[in-house]
């Protein structure tokens, strides 16, 4: 596999999809639609969350089984400002980050000496123990998780309107999205997807692999925290069902159905499993055997994910 | 030994049963050519991942420029000036033989963090400038944009030691530069290690007899792990131990 | 008190035994096919729904847990030929991504027969009283059909030992877990080995959710968290051993039992009131993750690690 690197028509196509998006809650008013925008917004943080494994497992090689414990910290520690009485987006967003952040450096410091199933296992077990921890917190809603009691504000707006938060989501998401792209071909992005192909390599060319790969895994789980803040919004709880491992399996599922080390793996594989999800569900109530035959088949028929499918390989 | 650039002291190392490197007692001066020959299966391999730093020794201790690097990691040998290539190609196929080169580059303590998250690499024209000049070292220069597994075996192993230059070490590792090589590729790597041999000091693992008489300063002989002789080519020509240890094959 | 830490004691072991029968299978299946199965406790429920559909069909807890555990043995056979077969070369990612599908598949299927409640899994009658013993001159009671659990759970590791110790399969299997190639160069029927252990693994699953159902709950999802205990079993053992299976799966099963019993205890002793209400259901649950990184951070390969 070759170094990221974007392909032409990407530009005018990310170009063409934001300024979509951005028109997007006006034409659904228009068609008396607006219900979707909840999904919309949905969508759009899953797809920031999603985005933030594929930096850790698409450019990083990184098989973490655990992502799920960031994205459902940052959603406690929004809950939690709140709890405490701060509401402003632009104080809890970055704490949010900063938490889940550093929890994913100790968690990583200590993981990322292991390898390969190794290392699987223990991300798995790490998150399993977050959401242990919380299911027991009676201090902050043990089992049934954390309610907000309304949206915060960001920078003075509140977004207790739907469009607001869609919004608030979209700028997130296209800011993480512009600096991945940057990143991916910067010097970080080079040496993470060269360690990826050849560790053993780059420590012979004088690399302190384990370095990058924490720094990696680090700003993975910051990111993942600043989507759970935004889910926290969205849903109006912190529910420690974010920290279960289904969850890491749902995200590693949207980066795999998405293409592993596409840039747009995140963005895509989540809009295909959330899609798919409302699609199937108003077809049957045992949507879950179908798509897991779907998933099935992606394995065995399609194994560099979707985005391959159709021709979309980056670099 | 005065001024030894690399020094080891009584390295052993077993795996399982096996003695794979026994009380072995070596040294490499600055600015020579040492070449380590042996028969297969001989340790000699191992013997370099030791000086490496991709294995650690049950006993013994490694020295470069006169500090105790026993206990440093690969990439911190490398930072102290230690470059290897490998028997058997380690290259990055997928990308092309300039960007493979690049990262050798970039990878230098003189070369600035790799920790930079904004600019294209592709913009750092400096930085690709030297991986080409390093690429014409080696005579790769017109095959720098070609994708590094789709170069043939010579070149492959060419690109492995521009990669170890481009490191800038005061001491190269070479294991097996010439394995697998056609007559005419070999001539050239030999030049080519002659051409170094001026400015870095070498430790040459090597099977090719022809090269190695005619490059090496001093060679030791590793027979089943121990070291049972080292000299100029013409001591270690005429000792009955290393005649005796290959039979009358090379020598 | 002493009462309260035997029984606690022994809870443990019998949870403890029942997690090696997981155990076992999963790292033989990881360590000989290097296939990560996260659907290994979706068979843990079918094999507890098997079981309990068999009994309540015979009449009888017995024949219940024979039919059930064939039955999911037979599933096992199944999956293995159709699908892990084509995982094993496949890369771990794809076989996350696979199992993963198999889990939404199994938990689905099982709620649309049975419903998402629980079912009804009853001990056999004459095990559900409580055997009497004298302990230190007091009577000390404990469940028969625990005792039973533990015994069965005894056998099979003393049978499981034999097997793999002392019997040519189980060389092959050991020497499967070390090195695949060369057991494959060895001439060894390894296709056939390999369904055989995964079969065998499916039983193992079955047999344990079957014991376990009439004290646990038999529903779906049942799978997912003793699943994970599993996995941090065969970490802390190393990948592929048996051994390192028995003794990961004694030392969970019992510090987790023990801790959950007795630590809220210990720190209401030594701790302000609520500090230990929060403090001491959460520190059990995590007791085990700790355990896990504390060995994890000298030992990376696990305690008794297969492969060199």
């Amino acid at each position: 596999m070759a170094f990221y690197r974007p392909a032409r028509w990407q530009r005018p196509l990310a170009l063409g999809l934001f300024i979509a998006l951005t028109a997007l809650p006006f034409v659904l008013e228009a068609f008396d639609q607006s219900f979707y925008i909840g999904f919309a917004t949905r969508l759009l943080i899953f797809a920031l969350a999603a985005s933030s494994l594929n930096l850790v497992l698409g450019f990083g090689g990184m098989v973490s089984l655990g992502h799920a414990a960031f994205f459902g910290i940052g959603a406690y520690v929004a809950a939690i400002c709140q709890q405490a009485g701060i509401n402003e987006a632009l104080l809890v967003f970055p704490a949010a980050m900063a938490v889940a952040g550093l929890f994913a450096l100790a968690v990583g410091a200590v993981s990322l000496r292991t390898r390969g199933v190794y290392f699987i296992m223990i991300t798995l077990a790490f998150a399993q123990m977050v959401y242990y921890l919380f299911i027991s917190a009676r201090a902050w809603g043990g089992d049934d998780g954390l309610p907000l009691a309304g949206r915060m504000t960001l920078a003075g707006f509140s977004l207790a309107g739907d469009n607001s938060l869609f919004f608030a989501s979209l700028a997130a998401l296209t800011a993480t999205m512009l600096l991945f792209g940057r990143l991916a071909q910067a010097r970080f992005g080079r040496t993470l997807q060269a360690i990826r192909e050849n560790e053993t390599r780059m420590e012979a060319l004088g690399y302190p692999v384990f370095r990058y790969r924490l720094v990696a895994f680090a700003l993975g789980g910051a990111v993942a925290g600043l989507a759970g803040a935004l889910l926290a919004n969205l849903t109006g709880l912190a529910s420690p069902n974010l920290l279960q491992w289904m969850q890491s399996g749902t995200l590693l599922v949207m980066v795999i159905i998405g293409g592993v080390g596409s840039l747009w793996g995140g963005v895509v594989g989540a809009a295909l499993l959330l899609g798919l999800e409302e699609v199937l569900a108003g077809l049957t109530e045992h949507w879950h055997i179908v798509l897991g035959l779907l998933l099935l088949g992606v394995v065995l028929f399609a194994p560099r994910g979707i985005a391959t499918l159709f021709g979309r390989r980056d670099g | 030994m005065a001024d030894a650039l690399l020094e080891v002291r009584g390295l052993s190392r077993r795996f399982a049963a096996v003695d794979a490197l026994k009380e072995v007692n070596f040294s490499v001066a600055a600015g020579e050519v040492h070449a380590l020959i042996g028969p297969n299966g001989a340790g000699k391999t191992t013997f370099i991942h030791h000086v490496s730093g991709a294995l650690r020794p049950d006993s013994g201790s490694v020295h470069f420029a006169g500090h105790d690097v026993t206990g440093l990691s690969m990439h911190e040998r490398v930072r102290a000036g230690m470059a290897r290539s490998y028997q058997i190609t380690n290259v990055f196929s997928g990308f092309c033989a300039r960007d493979n080169v690049a990262l050798a580059v970039q990878g230098r303590a003189d070369a600035g963090s790799s920790f930079r998250f904004w600019r294209p690499v592709a913009a750092e024209t400096t930085l690709l400038a030297e991986a080409d000049s390093w690429l014409a070292q080696v005579g790769l220069a017109d095959k720098a944009d070609t994708v590094a597994g789709s170069l043939s075996h010579g070149e492959q192993r060419a690109l492995e030691l521009a990669m170890a230059l481009a490191t800038k070490p005061r001491l190269l590792l070479l294991d097996e530069p010439m394995a697998g090589t056609g007559p005419e590729e070999s001539a050239r790597m030999v030049e080519l290690i002659e051409n170094l041999a001026r400015h870095v000091t070498i430790l040459l693992v090597e099977h090719d007899m022809d090269a190695v008489f005619r490059l090496a300063d001093r060679i030791s002989v590793l027979v089943n792990g121990r070291m049972i002789c080292t000299g100029t080519p013409d001591e270690v020509r005429s000792d009955p131990g290393v005649r005796r240890a290959y039979l009358g094959d090379h020598l | 008190m002493t009462q309260l830490i035997l029984e606690q004691a022994l809870n443990g072991l019998q949870f403890g035994l029942m997690l090696f029968l997981l155990a076992a299978g999963l790292t033989l299946v990881f360590g000989i096919m290097d296939c990560i199965n996260l659907a290994h406790g979706s068979l843990y429920m079918v094999g507890a729904y098997f079981v309990a559909a068999a009994t309540q069909a015979a009449d009888s807890f017995w024949i219940g847990l024979a039919v059930g555990v064939a039955g999911a043995a037979l599933v096992g056979l199944l999956l293995e030929v159709s699908l892990f077969r084509r995982l094993y070369r496949r890369d771990h990612l794809s076989q996350v991504l696979a199992t993963f599908a198999l889990i939404l598949i199994a938990n689905e299927a099982v709620r649309a027969i049975w419903g998402p409640a629980a079912i009804m899994l009853n001990p056999p009658e004459a095990l559900a009283g409580p055997v009497e013993f004298s302990l230190l001159g007091d009577a000390f009671f404990y469940p028969a059909y625990r005792l039973v659990i533990i015994a069965v759970g005894l056998t099979v590791a003393a049978l499981l030992y034999l097997l793999v110790a002392k019997s040519r399969v189980g060389m092959w299997v050991r020497a499967g877990a070390a090195n695949r190639e060369m057991t494959e160069a060895l001439g060894v029927n390894v296709r056939g080995l390999f369904t055989a252990v995964f079969v065998f693994g499916a039983a193992l699953c079955a047999l344990a959710g079957g014991l376990l159902g009439p004290l646990l709950a038999v529903q779906v999802g049942m799978g997912e968290s003793v699943l994970i205990l599993a996995f941090v079993v065969i970490i802390i053992g190393g990948i592929g051993s048996i051994r390192g299976a028995l003794v990961g799966s004694l030392v969970v099963g019992t510090v987790d039992t023990l801790g959950r019993a007795l630590l809220p205890t210990l720190l209401r002793a030594t701790l302000p009131a609520d500090a230990a209400a929060t403090l001491g259901p959460a520190l059990a649950s995590i007791l085990i993750y700790l355990l896990m990184a504390g060995i994890l951070f000298f030992k990376p390969q696990g305690l008794f690690p297969a492969r060199a």
